[in-house]
Formats: C-alpha cells, sequence, structure tokens
C-alpha cells in the first residue's frame, strides 16, 4: 500500500471519492454538449438553414453501441457471480460493438457527404459533423480503457477484489454515460430539425 | 551534549487530537512512503497538496510580473505617445519602429498584442490560477480535515497542465508574426479568419491550444477540489461548520466545472472554422480583395459561448478572494463572521446568478432589446447578494479588536475596492446606460477595480495571513504594509480617473487618441494614469522581494497558530509533512469562528464543546 491510496481510506460519505469525481468529469462534458447544442438551436433560429435527413445508418448505430452498454453490464454482472467464461466474453463483446460503433460512425459521416452535406456546406451540416464528432472522441477515449479492461480480464486471475470492483464500475459508468449521450444527440438532432 | 535531554514539547492541539481524533492508520500506510524521497517528486513531480499549491502561487507570480510589465509598455503608449520608445528596442526587437528622426514608437499591432496578452494572462494565468490553484490547494484539505485531495495524482496533472499552457502561451510571444492580438475575449473574425490580423494566424492558434490545456488544468483541479470537500471531511465537520474559505473555493470549482466546457465548445468551433473551412461564426466576408466562401456565420454566437463562461469566470476569480478576505477579517478583528449563513447563501445565490446574466456584456451587440431587459433584470439582482456581503464585512469589523496586519489591511482594502467597483456595475447593468458607457474606459475602470484589484488583494491577504503555515516563516510586516498603502492609493490613482475618460466616451482598446480632438483635454489625465501605474508597478516590486526573502531570511514561525485562528490547518505542525497530521485525523466540534465566545478570546475548531455550551451558529 502506498501513501497515495492510503490518503482516500477514511472518507466519510458511502460513494467511493473516484466515483464521485467521474461523476463530475461527466457532467461537465455534459456541459460541452449543452453548449453545442443550444447554440445548434440559436444558429437554427437565426435561419439560412438547411434541412435534411439523417441517413439512417446513424439510427442503426444507435442500436450497436446500446447493445455495447448492454453486453458490458452483462458482463459486469458475470464478474460480480464469479462465472470467469461470460465475463470476458462479454466483455470483449462490448469492446468489439465499441469499435464497431467508431467504424459506422465513419460510415454515417461519408453517408452524410454522399447526400451532399458536407462538412462546409452548410452550419446545419457543420454542426452533425463536429458534435458526433466530438462525441467520438469521448468514445475514443472509453474505447482505451474497455481494452484496458479486456487486458486485465484475460491476463490476471478473476477475483472479485473492491479495487477491480471499483475500476469495472468507473468503466461501466464511462461507458453507459458516453452511450447514452449519444442517444441524446440523436433525439436532439431528429426532433430539433 | 549527551547529558542534554530536551523534552519534547507537547502542544495542546496535540493532546487533544490525541483524545478526540480519528484513528485512520496513516502511519501505518506512511512507512515506505516512495512519494516524498527525493528532490524530483518533492518539488517539482509532487503530489502533495502544499507543494502543488506553492507551485502554482509561485507560477502565477512569474505571470503577474510579465502581465503587468506589459500594461506598463502600453500605458507608456497611452500616456506618452510623442515619446522616444526606441530604448526598449534590444528587448522588444522589430516591435519598436525608429522613424528617421531616430524616434522609435510601439507598432500598433504590437500595442493590441499586448493589450491582449496582458488581459488573457491576468485573468486565467494569475486570478484563476494563481488565486484559486493556489488557496484550493492549500486550504481545502488542510481546512477539512483531510489528508490530501482526493487524487493527489490528478492534482499534480493540474499543476502541469497549467504549466504546459503557460509555456505555449510564452512561446507565442516570440512568433515573427506575434502573438494573438484580438482581445482577451477572443471575438471573431479576429479570432477566427486567420488572414485578419498578423497576430490572428500562428498567434491565434497557439493561445486557443494553450487555452485548451488551461481548461483541462482547471477541471482536473475543480474535479479534485469539488470530490475533497463532499467526501474526505473529517469526522465533525458538518457542512455548516466549513470556513467560508472552503464554501467559496467550493462554489467556485462548481462554477468552473460548468462554464469552462462550454468555453472549449467554443474554441472547438472557432478552430473549425479557422483550419477547416466551417462557418460557425464566419459571415460573408471581403478581405484582401477576395471574396470568402463562408456563408451566414454568426459572430453574436460566438459572443453568446464566450460569456456563458465570461461572466462566470468573473465570480470564479472574486469567490476565491472573498473567502479569503471573510476569514482574515474574522480572525484578525477577533470576532465571529457576521451573518455565516447569510454569506454562505449569498455565495451560493452569487453561483446561481452568474449563469443567467451573461448578456450584459452583449448589450450593444445587436441582441434583442427585449432579451436584454431579461438580462438587466437578473445583473441587479446580483447586486443584493453582493451587498450582503459588503455589510457582513463591514458588521464584522465594527466593534472589533482589529489587528491592523498587513493581512487585515489588505482585506479591508478589498472591501473598499468591491465597493467601488460593485457601485460602477450597477450603471454598466442597465442596458440604456450602457449604450453610452460600453467598451469606453469606464467599463476598464469597472472591472479593474471590483475585478482585477479586490481579486488582488484578497490574494494578498490570504498570502500575508497563510505564508507562515506555507513556508514555516513570516513575511517582513513593515515591508507588507508600505506595500499596502502604495497599492491601495495607487490603484485608486490608476483607475479611478479611467471613470471620467469613459464618461466622456473615450473607447478602450485604442492605440492613440489624437485624432479625436474632443479627447485632446484628457492627455494629462493619460499621463498621470501611466504614472501612477509605473509607481504601483513599484510598489509590487517590494513585495517580490520580501516574498522571496521571508523564504529563507524571514523571521521564524515559533508557535504554531500565530494568529490565534480557530481552523484546523493551524493544528499542524510548523513543518508539516506529506498527510498533514502526523497521527491522528483531527475531529471538528464546533464552527469555524468561535471568537470572543464565554471569555475566551478563541476557541480551535477541535475543542469540544464545554458541558453546558451551546454551539453558536
Ligand atoms: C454589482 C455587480 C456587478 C454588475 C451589475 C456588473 C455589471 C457589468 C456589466 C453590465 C458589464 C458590461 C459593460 C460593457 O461591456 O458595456 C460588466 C463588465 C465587466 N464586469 Fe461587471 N458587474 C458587476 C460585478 C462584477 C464583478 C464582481 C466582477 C469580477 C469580479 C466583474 C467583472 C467584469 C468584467 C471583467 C467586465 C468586462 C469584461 C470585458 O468586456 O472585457 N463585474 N459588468
Ligand atoms: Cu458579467
Amino acid at each position: 500500500m502506498n501513501a497515495t491510496v492510503a490518503m482516500t481510506d477514511y472518507r466519510r460519505n458511502r460513494i467511493h471519492p473516484k466515483k464521485f469525481a467521474l461523476l463530475i468529469a461527466c457532467a461537465s462534458i455534459m456541459m460541452m454538449f449543452a453548449a453545442f447544442t443550444s447554440a445548434y438551436v440559436v444558429r437554427q433560429a437565426a435561419g439560412n438553414w438547411l434541412e435534411f435527413r439523417l441517413p439512417d445508418l446513424f439510427y442503426f448505430n444507435t442500436g450497436v453501441i446500446l447493445l455495447s452498454s448492454l453486453s458490458l453490464h452483462s458482463s459486469y454482472l458475470a464478474f460480480k457471480r464469479g462465472n470467469t467464461r461470460l465475463y470476458r466474453l462479454l466483455l470483449a463483446g462490448a469492446l468489439v460493438l465499441g469499435l464497431a460503433f467508431l467504424a459506422l460512425q465513419y460510415q454515417a459521416w461519408q453517408a452524410l457527404a454522399a447526400i451532399g452535406v458536407e462538412l462546409t456546406t452548410n452550419p446545419s451540416g457543420s454542426f452533425v459533423y463536429v458534435i458526433s464528432g466530438v462525441h467520438a472522441a469521448h468514445i475514443l477515449g472509453g474505447i482505451a480503457v474497455l481494452i484496458l479492461a479486456v487486458l486485465h480480464a484475460f491476463i490476471l486471475p478473476h477475483r472479485l477484489t473492491p479495487t477491480r470492483k471499483l475500476r469495472f464500475e468507473l468503466t461501466l459508468i464511462y461507458w453507459h454515460f458516453v452511450d447514452f449521450l449519444w442517444v441524446y444527440l440523436l433525439l436532439f438532432f431528429t426532433f430539433q430539425s | 551534549m549527551a547529558n542534554v535531554v530536551t523534552k519534547p514539547e507537547v502542544h495542546e492541539d496535540d493532546l487533544l487530537i490525541e483524545e478526540y481524533g480519528y484513528d485512520d492508520h496513516f502511519h501505518e500506510h506512511h512507512h515506505g512512503d516512495k512519494y516524498q524521497s527525493n528532490f524530483i517528486t518533492t518539488y517539482i513531480f509532487s503530489q502533495d497538496h502544499k507543494m502543488i499549491a506553492k507551485q502554482f502561487l509561485i507560477t502565477g507570480m512569474f505571470w503577474a510580473i510579465i502581465g503587468a510589465a506589459m500594461s506598463l509598455i502600453f500605458r507608456l503608449q497611452l500616456g506618452f505617445p510623442e515619446e522616444n520608445m526606441a530604448w526598449i528596442k534590444p528587448l522588444l526587437g522589430k516591435w519598436i519602429t525608429v522613424n528617421d528622426a531616430g524616434v522609435g514608437s510601439l507598432a500598433p499591432e504590437f500595442y493590441y498584442a499586448l493589450v491582449t496578452m496582458h488581459g488573457t494572462i491576468l485573468v486565467f494565468f494569475v486570478l484563476t490560477a494563481g488565486l484559486s490553484g493556489t488557496f484550493s490547494n492549500l486550504l481545502i484539505p488542510l481546512q477539512v480535515g483531510a489528508r490530501d485531495m482526493a487524487s493527489p495524482f490528478l492534482n499534480m496533472l493540474s499543476y502541469w497542465f497549467f504549466f504546459l499552457s503557460g509555456t505555449i502561451m510564452f512561446l507565442s510571444l516570440f512568433l515573427n508574426t506575434g502573438p494573438f492580438a484580438g482581445g482577451w475575449t477572443a471575438y471573431p473574425p479576429l479570432s477566427a479568419l486567420p488572414q485578419a490580423s498578423s497576430g490572428s494566424g500562428a498567434g491565434m492558434t497557439l493561445w486557443l491550444v494553450s487555452l485548451v490545456f488551461f481548461v483541462v488544468s482547471v477541471l482536473l483541479g475543480g474535479i479534485n477540489y469539488i470530490t475533497t470537500v463532499l467526501n474526505l471531511r473529517t469526522k465533525g465537520m458538518t457542512m455548516w461548520r466549513m470556513p467560508l474559505t472552503i464554501w467559496a473555493f467550493f462554489v467556485t470549482a462548481i462554477l468552473g466545472l460548468l462554464s469552462f466546457p462550454v468555453l472549449v465548445s467554443a474554441f472547438l468551433l472557432v478552430m473549425f472554422d479557422r483550419g477547416l473551412g466551417t462557418s460557425f461564426f464566419l459571415s460573408e466576408i471581403f478581405i484582401g480583395g477576395q471574396a470568402l466562401d463562408h456563408v451566414g456565420g454568426s459572430p453574436v454566437l460566438y459572443q453568446h459561448l464566450f460569456w456563458f463562461l465570461g461572466h462566470p469566470e468573473v465570480y470564479i476569480i472574486i469567490l476565491p478572494a472573498m473567502g479569503l478576505v471573510s476569514e482574515v477579517l474574522s480572525v484578525h478583528a477577533r470576532k465571529p463572521i457576521f451573518g455565516y449563513k447569510a454569506m454562505v447563501y449569498s455565495i451560493l445565490a452569487i453561483g446561481f446568478l452568474s449563469f443567467i446574466v451573461w448578456a450584459h456584456h452583449m448589450f450593444m451587440s445587436g441582441v434583442n432589446p427585449f432579451i436584454s431587459n431579461f438580462f438587466v433584470i437578473f445583473t441587479l439582482i446580483i447586486a443584493v447578494p453582493s451587498a450582503v456581503k459588503v455589510f457582513n464585512w463591514i458588521a464584522t469589523l465594527y466593534g472589533g479588536n482589529i489587528r491592523f496586519t498587513a493581512a487585515s489591511l489588505y482585506a479591508i482594502g478589498f472591501v473598499s475596492m468591491f465597493i467601488s467597483g460593485g457601485l460602477t456595475g450597477i450603471f454598466l447593468g442597465n442596458s440604456a446606460i450602457d449604450i453610452q458607457l460600453h467598451d469606453t474606459y469606464f467599463v476598464v475602470a469597472h472591472f479593474h477595480i471590483v475585478m482585477g484589484v479586490a481579486a488582488f488583494f484578497g490574494m494578498f491577504a490570504g498570502i500575508y495571513n497563510w505564508y507562515p503555515k506555507m513556508f514555516g516563516r513570516f513575511m517582513n510586516e513593515t515591508l507588507g504594509k508600505i506595500h499596502f498603502w502604495g497599492t491601495m492609493i495607487g490603484a485608486y490613482a490608476v483607475f479611478w480617473p479611467m471613470h471620467y475618460l469613459g464618461m466622456a466616451g473615450v473607447p478602450r482598446r485604442y492605440y492613440r487618441f489624437d485624432s479625436f480632438a474632443a479627447f485632446g483635454q484628457f492627455d494629462a489625465m493619460n499621463q498621470f494614469i501611466t504614472i501612477a501605474a509605473i509607481v504601483t508597478f513599484g510598489f509590487q516590486l517590494l513585495f517580490v522581494i520580501n516574498f522571496f526573502y521571508s523564504i529563507w531570511k524571514g523571521k521564524k514561525m515559533t508557535t504554531r497558530n500565530p494568529w490565534g485562528a480557530t481552523t484546523l490547518e493551524w493544528t499542524t505542525p510548523i513543518n508539516a509533512g506529506h498527510g498533514n497530521w502526523p497521527g491522528k485525523l483531527p475531529t471538528v466540534q464546533r464552527w469555524a469562528y468561535d471568537y470572543g465566545k464565554d471569555g475566551q478570546e478563541f476557541i480551535p475548531q477541535i475543542q469540544p464543546l464545554g458541558k453546558d455550551e451551546k454551539e453558536s451558529h
């Protein structure tokens, strides 16, 4: 045990400080997207705004990311129950689905360009690219964490220590957060136009 | 020597902590702490919040000197536009152009670059990082009774991102095309169009990158501050027992976490406009004989996003100063802070209101006047919690047994400055009056007094008061008082006359005024301001000398609690190690302001309530 860990051993609330810190970080990421979407609304009200239909791929892809969340959650449950095989399998599944989401988002941008909405065509399209792009960057961060989790799962023996449980929960919170962030963004794009 | 046995002095606080403290088995972990073992981990990549606080402070001071020196150079231009500036050419190089007669003058582009850098540096690097970074780090763990921040590692990163951000900004000063020159608010098109001015190219790119790193630093710090306050308070430290410093830092961190991400969003959109041809903020523009492809962008949209951060940012700057001042006033008046709960509620109210007033910076940018009404009302309402705080500070002083130290003088000076600058805010908050005053020196006077000078005063009060806690020595009091009087008089001499300039309509950010006959009458006033600024700067050098001299040669601290304060930071050993308390953690038995209660001069927070004693609030 080193001093850094010991520092937080005497916390007063039931929620772990690291988990709490992550929730705050999520709130601040949320503010960033709130800013983007409010800018979208304000700019839209000013006119000169191209209306277009989002490519279906964006909707299909939402299913992919939701499945990834589901897979990760089930993996977490399996991890807690001690079912090593399922834990590893579903965790890897979540990672693969996450990667698939990124690849498909890229396809969706190309589909968008194919219908004539390129990055610089009109702010309405620019916003979609920028917002989904910044979201993808946050997914990328999640993928990095998932890769670590997969490495842990396959290399370390399956043990339900508090540290590993905490680590898993942190991963889970972040991944659920970026997934539902995407659902919010998609609903926003759909109903705001 | 051998038979001289020095009995280790037993400190009363240690006995209290031993008896009532909370054993978190800290010492057991502490063996084998590799974190403080060598020079690099102690002084450079330190994870000890006390060391990180000093890093923020000294880096902040470095930037304050640079930023202030810049202001002197552009003040010379404003006060003495005809004077020969060739003498400064060795430092500024090609930014001083020397004509055939051998008379050197400041290049106009560089004047704008200096104004821009001055604002950016002072607002972000000095009064945000240097103030809240320093004191949140120093005081949050110490005053809530924690071993360190929730994540000492992220805390260390927070400092190093700040350092990186500063390094990038510093490099931008040496660009051939100069640093960014479009004002600290970086409005488009100057910020979004690389060819708009010489500083809009590489200078703006570095400015953006630097500030994005800066935001990362603020967020990492803020996450830690909030988590530490909510999760790591020691036993007995309820929210209502927290010193006002902690309340202020806590709300400041929340404001930062909610507003800085919005700034990043705005910056990202600017980056897209600059590099990838989008038109978020750029409308149809014809420049350099050429029509650009941009269509339909809205520069006002940027202003909304910027001021959504910008206004909370000014409270991010002033709230920590308010917290420090409340604490210093109470300690040195030897009286409980007047209206503790009202103070907390005002902090919360100011924090909340600061999010719904941003468009008062935009009354003149063509926003709908009906929307302006909404913002006028909330802007004026902010005056209410501000006035409550001022009233409470004065009531705290009233009838107090005031010790006039450098720290308490600065705290009193803060109140004076905050009143002067707050009153002018009420003028500006009326959108009709703002038609005349917007973008004049009246605004410059307003925000320098209420934010610039006041926040500096809060910071100085904090430094003089907690210097012994940081370095185990005192700063020289006489020099400190001279520093105070020089700065107090000097600051008013610099900024008071600017109100008159502004009322007469003299616009801010102009390089020279000689083509405006109406402003010729102010030449003498401008010279006076410049001279006052130079003299005031001289007094700051006194502070810098005092600060560094005292680190090594200052009067040594011999008792733990030199000011007779009640809060926990003064119960640690004089040179506390990483972890702050060597044994148990103190537990808190009472609120933070028991001064002059039941005939006792002060009662530390670790002292249990007496038998029939009621806890005061
Ligand atoms: C009673 C409270 C206050 C009111 C009603 C108020 C109102 C205003 C208004 C309306 C403006 C815009 C003026 C213009 O550009 O035409 C302004 C500018 C400004 N205020 Fe205040 N203010 C108040 C307190 C403060 C405080 C406490 C701070 C900082 C700690 C502050 C910092 C600033 C700054 C930095 C600017 C100018 C920014 C710029 O344009 O560069 N104000 N204030
Ligand atoms: Cu404001």
